[in-house]
């Protein structure tokens, strides 16, 4: 174990917040991590980082789930010379049994650093730092105790989704068995690099979205309603009885005007053709309001950050969308393989699906998966005038043939 | 004899069942809960159509663990849990339990070993975060080192559910944004502010020429034909560092010049407003370690106008959308620059288009 003193990450061990120089610490008896945080300690010195780009590294049969990493100073770091990524593909909802963790973590004790991440933003478990030749003996024992790798590159990356039916009264879908299912059917999209460009699904169960993923998810799946709010009228009595203020804090701040208050008779109500289900209310008195009976979800597509052409909020593409276990998720299966072809066949490299919509334009999008326009899918219509027809709208002067213009006419109004 | 042949690793077999992760009393009631309460901050109680009671013990963790902190939450798990544990997509560890006689017990084991209980609710939930300098290539700033920084200084926030709303905060050390940080109340973002140094011999070497001209966003790369590169036009670049992680030999690092920026307002829930980018607050703070001393004043400042100013239950862009971009600059006590006006491909429709506005 490295002896040096390393003054400016000492510094990040001080303060109430868990210390990630702590954590590298606890793991420090083995010479990889001790010299990680030298790495870093210089890091911290020359104020910049100290790695290079990965270089091609991975286990036989998959093509993704490994990053491979080098330090750029190798001879002065040489325990750090390889100290690749393992993702993990984390169970749906990231729930864990104690013996399951532990068993990643005599794995990892075996062919790693002993640090992770639990866990990295696309979900998956990050097993962080070994060396090349640990990669396939790590990935043999990890197959064996039951777990697989997740995505990386230009492929389906690891789905995830939020706590789900299994904790919370808001799951609109079953979003962990939908995860699991989708992960299982596409395992050859994740593992084997085949797209232009990534793809990230993650699946929430109503629109709060605590998986982000109207911000970050490639296809966002967000679980929703389409019949009436339940209201327990007692439990509203409750809520007035303790003095929340209902009409402030639930009713003014209801987005469509569609929720109302009598305090008279203490008596909530909800205009529901007019909700948005935007889980406000329900939020606030959630003793009092339960979601629909009559569940789905809102397909949405094309949410990604920054790189290349800006950031993009998922566009909605199907407003509702039945997902019932008993036919396999086919509707939604089939709309996924039909949006990869698109892509697959149109998309340039590095292109995110969204960024193709936005070159290619939403109506040739529409047109090549088969969903019909709905004004769900726009906050307004175009204010210009530069939009396009299909030949097939066009009444052909040539023709003169007054019942191919009816013909024309009839498909313009479709 | 024969040796034993080495046995077939098995491929494609899929993450671990999550149903085999749940404990008895969450397959009971598996899509049966009724409501939820916040008991105190870091504790939940789901209560479900048939009564039962299922409480969740939240604690911060700084997302990079060690094994052995990983077997102590197993550990923990056995003794008051039945061994089955969550994590959440903040970094958080949630102790799912049945017997509320547990739910003190674990809390003070966990705040003796470090592992702050809180984060529910109308507190400030952990920073969601990318890998900086312990393992990244292209980050423009550490991220755990920030993180703690600024955790550190809000940490009573953490304990405290009385805000105006929840708090999210996200960081992300390059512009790639693994994470998506670009939809939080606050987000910090590792930006450079310097073209990147081109190395002729190691484009031409290792380097596909059309993918790191297709790689800029506003074409400011082109052909560089007699030394087999490319060039960089300097007045079109806006150092996001994209030919960098297509092609090594654009080195964009620049440990005086490469900062950190500030976002602020967004939001994912679709609750009452819909979801939002953050938007431009502070263009630059310089990277400081190992404290960034300069970052952690910048938001607390912004933290504390939006606790004092905001009506309760107003996100952080809630708020600014109802006092208005000006009053909240001025609230900031920031400057406003020509930063602050976009300028890229999507800037037009953020131009005010009214003679609404405050003074």
């Amino acid at each position: 174990m490295s002896e040096k003193k390393r003054p400016l990450l000492e510094e990040l061990k001080k303060g109430p917040w868990p210390s990630f120089v702590k954590e590298m610490e606890k793991s420090a008896h083995n010479s990889k991590t001790a010299e990680l945080l030298d790495l870093l300690e210089r890091s911290y010195e020359d104020k910049t980082g100290h790695w290079k780009h990965g270089g091609i590294v991975g286990v036989t049969g998959y093509g993704g789930g490994v990053i491979g990493r080098y330090t750029d100073l190798p001879e002065e770091f040489p325990e750090v010379r390889e100290f690749h990524t393992m993702r993990v593909n984390q169970p749906s909802g990231w729930y864990y049994t104690s013996d399951a963790l532990r068993t990643l973590c005599d794995i990892w004790e075996k062919h790693g650093s002993g640090l992770t991440n639990m866990h990295g933003a696309t979900g998956d478990a990050i097993l962080l730092g070994t060396t090349t030749e640990h990669l396939q003996p790590c990935f043999n024992d990890l197959s064996e105790a039951g777990f697989d790798l997740g995505g990386s590159g230009s492929n389906m990356r690891t789905p995830s989704c939020c706590a789900g039916p299994a904790r919370c009264q808001n799951a609109c879908i079953d979003t962990l068995d939908l995860c699991h299912n989708l992960t299982n059917t596409f395992q050859d999209y994740l593992h084997r690099p085949s797209f232009p460009y990534k793809f990230k699904i993650k699946i929430s169960g109503c629109a709060n979205d605590c998986v982000a993923s109207i911000a970050r998810a490639d296809l966002s799946i967000i679980g929703t309603w389409r019949d009436a709010i339940r209201i327990d009228q007692e439990a509203v009595k409750e809520y007035a009885a303790q003095g929340y203020d209902i009409q402030g804090l639930v009713v003014d701040k209801c987005p469509s005007q569609a929720c109302t208050y009598n305090a008279e008779i203490q008596e909530f109500t909800v205009d529901n053709p007019n909700c948005v289900r935007c889980m406000h209310c329900i939020n606030k008195m959630p003793k009092a309001l339960r979601i629909g009976k009559e569940t789905g979800a809102t397909i949405l597509i094309g949410g990604k950050a920054t790189i290349v052409q800006s950031a993009f909020l998922s566009w909605v593409i199907v407003p509702f969308m039945k997902l019932e276990k008993e036919d396999d998720y086919a509707e939604l299966k089939d709309l996924i393989e039909r949006i990869w072809e698109w892509w697959d066949e149109n998309g340039k490299v590095r292109e995110r699906v969204g960024e193709l919509i936005y070159r290619k334009g939403m109506r040739e999008f529409l047109k090549a998966v088969g969903l019909p326009p709905v004004p769900q899918m726009v906050k307004h219509p175009r204010a210009n005038p530069y939009f396009f027809w299909w030949p097939d709208e066009i009444i052909s002067s040539a023709s003169g043939d007054a019942e191919a213009e009816a013909a024309a006419g009839a498909e313009v109004e479709k | 004899m024969c040796s034993v042949p080495v046995k077939k690793p098995k491929t494609d077999i899929g993450p671990p069942y999550y149903y085999d992760m749940l404990p008895e009393i969450i397959k009971e009631n598996y899509g049966k809960w009724k409501y939820h309460e916040k008991i105190k901050p870091g504790v939940l109680k789901h209560v479900s159509e048939n009564g039962a009671e299922l409480y969740t013990v939240r604690a911060g963790s700084p997302r990079l663990l060690s094994i052995v902190t990983i077997r102590e939450y197993a550990d923990l798990a056995d003794k008051y849990s039945g061994g089955h544990l969550r994590f959440t997509s903040r970094h958080n560890v949630e102790f799912l339990l049945s017997d509320p006689a547990n739910i003190e017990p674990l809390i003070a084991e966990l705040e003796a070993k470090g592992y702050p209980v809180g984060g529910t609710g109308d507190c400030l939930n952990n920073i969601i975060h990318t890998q900086g300098w312990i393992h990244c290539h292209s980050a423009a700033t550490d991220a755990s080192g920030p993180v703690k920084a600024v955790m550190d200084d809000l940490f009573e926030y953490f304990k405290k559910d009385d805000l105006p709303a929840k708090l999210k905060i996200s960081m992300a050390c390059c512009l790639n944004m693994c994470g998506a940080v670009h939809c939080s109340d606050i987000a910090f973002v590792g930006i450079h502010r310097t073209v990147p140094t081109i190395d002729d011999a190691g484009v031409a070497k290792g380097c596909e020429i059309p993918n790191v001209i297709a790689s800029c966003p506003t074409g400011a790369i082109r052909p560089n034909p007699k030394a087999k590169s490319v060039m960089v036009n300097e007045e079109k670049c806006m150092y996001c560092g994209n030919c960098y992680t297509v092609c090594p030999s654009m080195k964009i690092m620049d440990p005086v010049n490469d900062g950190v920026a500030i976002f602020v307002g967004g939001k994912v829930a679709n609750a009452r407003s819909g979801p939002a980018f953050s938007r431009l607050a502070i263009p630059w703070v310089p990277n400081t370690p190992p404290r960034w001393d300069e970052l952690v004043v910048a938001i607390r400042n912004l933290v504390e106008i939006w606790v004092k100013d905001a009506r309760k239950g107003e996100r952080y862009g809630e708020w600014i959308e109802r006092i208005g971009w000006e009053k909240f600059f001025e609230m900031a006590n920031l400057p406003f620059t020509d930063k602050h006006i976009d300028d890229f491909i999507f800037s037009v429709p953020t131009f005010r288009t009214t003679t609404n506005f405050k003074y």
